[in-house]
């Protein structure tokens, strides 16, 4: 069992310079910095703008779902539907595809795809109340399922040039439309979560959901409104997923799910719920995409780097845990 | 007569025999002995699975790692196999639930000492788990030629009429239903799940509990990889690739609660059955294979509003029983 320490309170706070420092975010900045060092180090072709425009894509996707993923997280619930979302989404694009739609067309039918199991996700977890681990993965093999019903093993292709600018476009130089997207939505999501109530409410209910409920807050509307947004995103990453790749087969996507969790986690957002920040899930994305281009450019196979990603977020959470121990038996020996 | 059906295992028992024959009545052929046969020995590796699962389950824990602990102990086995085809098999079948144990342990340890999430633990172990087969084989299959007779004849092997297979699921249903209801150490899993608080009082040490627990199911995934590997006759990095939702949709289904503490032996092996049988009827009756992700799915979502809904009703009954007698 864990041995209950009497928790320490200072006298005053530390300076915000200090904290600032001391700060996981902080941490994470100084991590990136030095992968982008190492990896400028290890390949002649990684300081080049049109490369570091490609190895973007390594996690804009997965990244625009992180950023609900973390305030699903925060609100101490899980979604593991992710990915078979972006996968159902993808299939009814590409089914109103053969029946005629357009490039803007598609991407409502995206977005309204996501929103719509994000709704039935939300419904199963606050209407009935049951645990959201559970629920998302039974939605998971649901949703997954009706594409592969869907599509067997045959794919949607011929996707039309308009809508491949959402995958492949650029906005302006280097900067492809994924990148602004992704900055863009980082930006809301922070006001979101940082500067609005509704962040506030997260908050509260990811530390103590009864005192939240007790307090007046609506927990049920909540967490139904951030399980749509979740769904929202991953009919974004649908839409730019199936533009860039040009084609939608029922298996795409396949364990993203794992990988937006090891960013949200990676950016110290507590998994049990409560605490967390955009900048750090951020962070924790830029680090994720310069580590598996550093290794693709190392000729390193994907499912190798999957072992970095498993490894990453044990060790991510595992460190501060031992940390910790050392530290308090340090003081009380 | 009521009362007998309020046991969720019968309520299971009786949508699997009503199953199976809705089945019957178009396809007759489906409930002869030989095809029912041929379904539990297919579903055995889920059974088995299952009931490692639940151990995990029981202690409020949840393991997304053993599909991929089988996939990497079948390897190994299949891999020493070819390598050393003199090895006898009982040997690698000893040494893959060993190497289960193993891998079972590390997520143990990683939940008991360092007190961290088992899911993320079990995502995170999946995928390393998954990359070091890769790395093992360099991403080659090892093919049926590869593998020694003896190897690949074991789980078909009959004995008594049935084959090695089945008798392997049924040598651990009865081991894990003497383990769980008669021992103490079966029953701490249920007290670790039940209240971790109350179970320190009496002398339990959840994070050791929860460890045995991992380890348990680390060791029946082993056994689990070579029954696949031997049976499928191929071995690579992609086996088993997801199947560890069917493994935890068996125990929901089963009646295993999520939240931990409530659930039994004969539920988890129904719950695989109801999975199985489903599975095997597919093709019975013409439905493209394509349609069960999405039928186990729906099954898993109905599962777990159902067990919602019992749990409620429990808690309900014993307060008026208080009002009551007050």
């Amino acid at each position: 069992m864990t041995t209950m320490t009497a928790r320490q309170i200072p006298d005053r706070l530390k300076s915000g310079l200090e904290r600032a420092l001391k700060s996981w975010e902080s941490l994470l900045f100084a991590v990136a910095v030095a992968i982008f060092v190492v990896n400028c180090f290890a390949s002649p072709y990684f300081l080049d703008p049109w490369n570091l425009s490609d190895a973007t894509y390594n996690f804009t996707e997965k990244a625009l779902v992180a950023l609900a993923m973390a305030l699903v997280i925060i609100s101490g619930e899980i979604d593991l539907s992710v990915a078979a979302i972006i996968a159902l989404c993808s299939t009814l694009m590409g089914a109103a595809l053969k029946m005629g739609a357009g490039p803007y067309e598609l991407v409502a039918v995206g977005l309204v795809v996501g929103v719509a199991c994000g709704a039935v996700n939300g419904w199963l977890i606050t209407g009935l109340g049951l645990p959201s681990i559970v629920v998302t993965i039974g939605t998971m093999s649901l949703f997954r399922g009706i594409s592969f019903i869907i599509l067997g093993d045959k794919a949607y292709t011929g996707y039309p040039e308009a809508f491949s600018w959402f995958g492949q476009g650029y906005v302006w130089y280097v900067f492809t439309f994924e990148l602004v997207l992704f900055v863009v939505m980082a930006i809301l999501f922070y006001i979101l979560l940082h500067r609005t109530s509704f962040g506030r409410l997260v908050f509260s209910i990811g530390n103590n959901q009864t005192a939240a409920l007790f307090s007046g807050v609506k927990v049920a509307r909540v967490k139904f409104i951030l399980f749509m947004l979740t769904g929202l995103m991953s009919g974004v990453a649908a839409v730019c997923l199936t533009a860039r790749l040009g084609s939608t087969r029922p298996s795409i996507a396949t364990g993203l799910e794992l990988e937006a969790i090891t960013m949200v986690v990676l950016g110290g957002v507590n998994i049990n719920g409560g605490s967390g920040s955009i900048l750090g899930v951020v962070l924790a994305a830029l680090i994720v995409g310069l580590v598996t281009f550093g290794l693709g450019l190392l000729n390193v196979p994907g499912i190798v780097m999957s072992i970095f990603t498993g490894l990453l977020l044990i060790l991510v959470i595992a460190i501060p845990v031992i940390l910790g121990k050392i530290s308090r038996r340090r003081k009380a020996a | 007569m009521k009362k007998l059906f309020r046991h969720r295992e019968i309520q299971l028992l009786a949508a699997i025999v009503a199953l199976t024959l809705l089945i019957a009545v178009r396809f007759p052929i489906f409930i002869e002995p030989s095809s029912l046969g041929s379904v539990y020995t297919d579903t055995s590796i889920l059974i088995i699975l299952a009931l490692g699962q639940m151990t995990v389950i029981l202690t409020r824990c949840v393991d997304l790692s053993t599909s991929a602990v089988l996939a990497l102990c079948g390897m190994i086995a299949a891999m020493l196999n070819s390598m050393y085809p003199d090895i006898p098999v009982i040997l690698l079948v000893l040494l893959a639930i060993v190497a289960g144990g193993v891998l079972g342990a590390i997520n143990g340890l990683l939940v008991w000492k360092l007190e961290m999430p088992p899911i993320v633990v079990t995502l995170g172990t999946m995928t390393v788990f998954r990359g070091v087969i890769f790395l093992l084989t360099n991403g080659k299959w090892i093919n049926a030629h590869q593998m020694s007779d003896a190897f690949k004849a074991l789980p078909r092997d009959s004995f008594i009429g049935i084959p090695v297979l089945s008798w392997a699921s049924i040598l651990v249903i009865v081991i894990m239903f003497v383990a769980l209801g008669r021992t103490a150490l079966g029953r701490s899993f249920f007290a670790v799940g039940g209240n971790a608080n109350a179970a320190v009082y009496a002398g339990i040490d959840p994070g050791r509990t929860r460890f045995i627990a991992f380890v348990i199911s680390g060791a029946l995934s082993g056994l689990a990889g070579y029954l696949w590997i031997s049976r499928y006759a191929v071995a690579y990095v992609d086996i088993a690739l997801g199947f560890e939702l069917d493994v935890v949709a068996a125990c929901v289904i089963g009646g295993v609660s999520i939240a931990g503490g409530i659930g039994s032996v004969p539920g988890a092996v129904l719950g695989a059955l109801f999975l199985g049988i489903i599975k095997n009827a597919l093709p019975v009756i013409n439905v493209s294979p394509f349609w069960q992700l999405a039928i186990s799915g729906t099954v898993i979502i109905i599962a777990v509003a159902f067990n919602a809904r019992a749990e409620r009703k429990k808690g309900r009954v014993i307060l008026r029983k208080a009002e009551v007698t007050a």
